[in-house]
């Protein structure tokens, strides 16, 4: 059990150490929908609500089924974050067919998107109880959408910008996503 | 389908589709285990094991899944050999097995690995499959031992832990925090890209002088 406060968990996930520019997970939305500010919003309000889904079912597998076979943990979360990702896309579909052809491939993508994983393993790895791992996956989730809209604002203002044809594309954003990065280390101080 | 010989499957994935570098695929991974040359080892044999094995599996198996869920199967496969991984490195490498923690978990869901069941294997012979997951695989270490190479001499001055530079160097700390992976895959992108732009440049002017 982990004694850290429910606020230094909140706050350690969504900025000190964000899962985008601190811990690289989720870094294939960030690169993908990170064009249009409104996009990569909705993409973050997805992941907030796919990683509380995680967290959840996450905490009950931990906690009820896996206590006495630790190694199946791997295969047993991966299982569960597909299906839920299988819900949540069934879900947009039915509710807001825009959002599901925006998102497009993002989507499904989820499943492999380390950032939920990564949730899942950390939560286990540093020993929370429901209570810290829900505040753990709505930090993470807030983290994540700041970071994307951070960034797509970002591309968005340099699009008519004079940038050198050799640096446009990934690249690009990836030096921008280092300088944001930078900027991210100043909150260290605060925890 | 193109039709390509045995030897192109193995090249392909080392330099002209290279996983990181070309596809950026498997970029987590790349960016979060490199700040030293040791744990970018460590992390790309594991990711080379994982992939070779399951490349082997899903070929061999291919016609027993069904098409709709072969994705699920893909990862279910994947994650029995990286929870092998993660078993056989916590019992011969201890060390690094602490270092690099939940990411050699999180070897489940890189994309790079999944990616190649469903491009390649699945579509190919065992042996075939198994060339293009060592091509693969090769080229993942490349590009995770050039990123952790680089942040590691200007990070802390040293080489597998050997210095280069002597003691009066004063390290880049910057390069062996996160900032400092982004920068480093940002300007190798930009290098690769300059040398992709003279390439083609070269080849106009070839072009031009002999017309």
């Amino acid at each position: 059990m982990s004694d850290q406060t429910l606020f230094s968990i909140f706050f350690s996930a969504m900025v000190v150490n964000n899962f985008t520019l601190a811990m690289f997970l989720g870094l294939c939305p960030f690169m993908g929908v990170s064009a249009r500010v409104e996009t990569a919003l909705r993409m973050g309000l997805a992941n907030i609500f796919v990683l509380i889904l995680t967290s959840i079912s996450a905490w009950f597998l931990n906690t009820y089924i896996l206590e006495t076979v630790p190694f199946l943990r791997i295969i047993s979360f991966i299982i569960v974050i597909a299906s839920l990702v299988q819900i949540v896309e069934m879900v947009v579909k039915k509710l807001s067919p825009a959002l599901f052809r925006q998102l497009g491939i993002f989507l499904p993508l989820m499943t492999t998107n380390c950032a939920i994983f990564g949730l899942a393993i950390f939560q286990t790895n540093r020993g929370y109880d429901f209570m810290q791992g829900l505040i753990f996956a709505i930090g993470a989730g807030l983290g994540l959408t700041l970071a994307l809209v951070l960034m797509a604002s970002i591309r968005e203002s340099i699009e008519f910008s004079d940038v050198p044809d050799l640096a446009k594309g990934t690249g690009l954003v990836l030096i921008i996503a280092g300088t944001l990065s930078m900027a991210f280390m100043g909150f260290a101080g605060l925890l | 389908m193109r039709k390509t010989t045995p030897s192109q499957d193995l090249i392909r994935g080392i330099w002209e589709e290279n996983p990181v570098l070309i596809q950026m695929l498997g970029l987590c991974p790349a960016l979060a285990v490199t700040n030293s040359v040791k744990n970018a080892l460590a992390m790309s044999a594991a990711t080379f094991f994982v992939i070779c094995c399951s490349s082997v599996l899903v070929s061999s198996c291919k016609r027993f899944i069904p098409k709709e869920v072969r994705i699920s199967a893909y990862i279910l496969v994947i994650a029995t050999f990286v929870t092998l991984a993660d078993m056989l490195l916590q019992a011969y490498a201890p060390v690094q097995h602490k270092e690099l923690g939940a990411f050699i978990a999180l070897i489940v869901v890189n994309c790079m690995i999944l990616g190649r069941q469903e491009a390649f294997s699945a579509k190919n012979n065992v042996y075939r499959s198994l060339l293009d997951a060592i091509g693969t695989g090769i080229g993942f270490t490349i590009a995770l031992i050039m990123m952790g190479g680089f942040r590691e001499l200007l990070g802390t001055g040293a080489f597998l832990e050997y210095s280069v530079f002597g003691p009066n160097f004063e390290p880049w700390v910057i390069m062996v925090l996160p900032a400092g992976g982004f920068l480093t895959l940002g300007f190798i992108l930009l290098a690769m890209g300059y040398i992709e732009q003279r390439k083609k440049m070269k080849a106009l002017m070839a072009a031009e002088k002999a017309s």
